[in-house]
């Protein structure tokens, strides 16, 4: 029973303690964009921005490559991520797509499919 | 006393604001979606709540990891809304109605819930949004709030029968609130969607339609399941199914459906709206 119940979901990392502290610094540098001044900071110098909030290189090339499912993997909340992605100009579609390499037109064909 | 006319559970997708604020209610994309509400517009004008207390999640806006409340709840005068990070104009702040904060803190301590009291909180879309959807048009709504957050951002989260158990101890100590009001209890978030990871855009409508069916007679059902198997079953973010069985939990045992509501897709969401009407003695 206990196996049924801890088996890993496909596609899906569970934001747990252990993703908690991986993503810390990654995570807490989203929510810093929270206020428009951070953002155009974290524009006219992203590296010296990620820099600051203390991001280790691996989080850093994944910012740099806007490697989305990356950035989860080490550690990011996807709720925080999505201020970054804002940023950058992508929206929660957008994402998806490119978390699922999909275009973002099949992305969104799949999504009006599933509710028919 | 005070008296709980019912619940709505809605969704609150970031989207829908964006939708909101540029006109869109009536394109055809929008439309369906939207049209959902009108018979919730009416019960309202009917039932005419004084308070709303908000069952929602927070998505990174008041609270960050560096203090993680499991359950929140407001006790502020007024609760204001602020950017997200999008650019998006923050809603006219909310009234909040402190003695009913005060109160049920109170009555849910003494009832061994451990909670986290907050004298300002700020809210984010998953409260703004459902107040706009309710009451369309309207900059200030005409109800007070008080708003309580679950955590739903970090494991480990409450569980699912945690949850009910909460819902029902806001229900029972609102029928104990000596003021005379009538309450509307509300939920939001969900259902299906996922945002995050390889399984970005899985929707369930099997499950969904299940949770509509057993929210309104059978919502023990629910709470049968681990946040695991929520996950699993109704996606990640999918997970905000506990805010809905919070606020029906806050409801009594008999309960009568009123309207029901699915829409697919809203972004990225299987958009769900119930409205149950409580069926107590006036």
């Amino acid at each position: 029973m206990m196996a049924v119940i801890n088996r890993p979901i496909p596609g899906t990392t569970l934001f747990d303690g252990e993703q908690a502290q991986r993503g810390y610094a990654l995570n807490r540098m989203c929510f810093s964009f929270n206020d428009q001044r951070n953002r155009r900071a974290f524009l006219q110098d992203e590296d010296g921005y990620c820099a600051h909030y203390g991001l280790d290189r691996a989080q850093r090339d994944a910012v740099k490559r806007r490697d989305f499912l990356g950035m989860i993997e080490l550690g990011g909340n996807i709720y925080y991520l999505a201020k970054l992605a804002g940023i950058f100009g992508l929206n929660v579609q957008d994402i998806g797509a490119q978390q699922t390499g999909l275009s973002v037109e099949a992305f969104k064909a799949r999504l009006k499919r599933a509710g028919e | 006393m005070a008296r709980i006319v019912g619940s709505i559970m809605t969704s609150h997708v970031p989207a829908i604001g964006g939708a909101i604020a540029r006109g869109l209610q009536e394109e055809a994309d929008w439309k369906p979606f939207f049209d959902g509400y009108e018979p919730v517009h009416r019960w309202l004008e009917e039932a005419r709540p004084d308070i709303a207390v908000v069952f929602y999640n927070d998505h990174g806006l008041n609270f960050f990891l560096d203090k993680m409340p499991t359950f929140a709840i407001g006790a502020a005068p007024s609760y204001r809304n602020a950017d997200e990070g999008w650019e998006l104009r923050p809603a006219e702040p909310f009234p909040g109605e402190p003695d009913l904060s005060w109160h049920l803190i109170d009555s849910l301590v003494a009832d061994e819930f451990d909670i986290t009291s907050c004298q300002e909180m700020l809210v984010d879309h998953a409260f703004t949004i459902p107040m706009a959807l309710l009451w369309p048009g309207r900059a200030h709504r005409p109800v007070k709030v008080v708003p309580i957050a679950i955590n739903t951002v970090q494991f480990p989260l409450p569980t699912a029968a945690r949850c009910f158990k909460l819902g029902q101890s806001v229900g029972r100590a609102i029928e104990a609130y000596p003021q005379d009001a009538k309450v509307l209890v509300i939920g939001t978030g969900g259902l299906s969607h996922q945002l995050d990871g390889a399984r970005a855009g899985f929707i369930n409508r099997r499950f969904d339609q299940l949770c509509l069916e057993k929210l309104v007679h059978e919502p023990f059902a629910l709470t049968r399941y681990t946040n695991r198997e929520i996950v699993e079953l109704a996606g990640s973010q999918g997970i905000e199914i506990l805010m809905w069985i919070a606020a029906r939990a806050a409801l009594t045992h008999r309960v009568r459906r009123v309207h029901s509501h699915y829409h697919v897709p809203v972004s990225n969401t299987a958009a769900g709206l119930l409205l149950l009407e409580n069926r107590t003695a006036a």
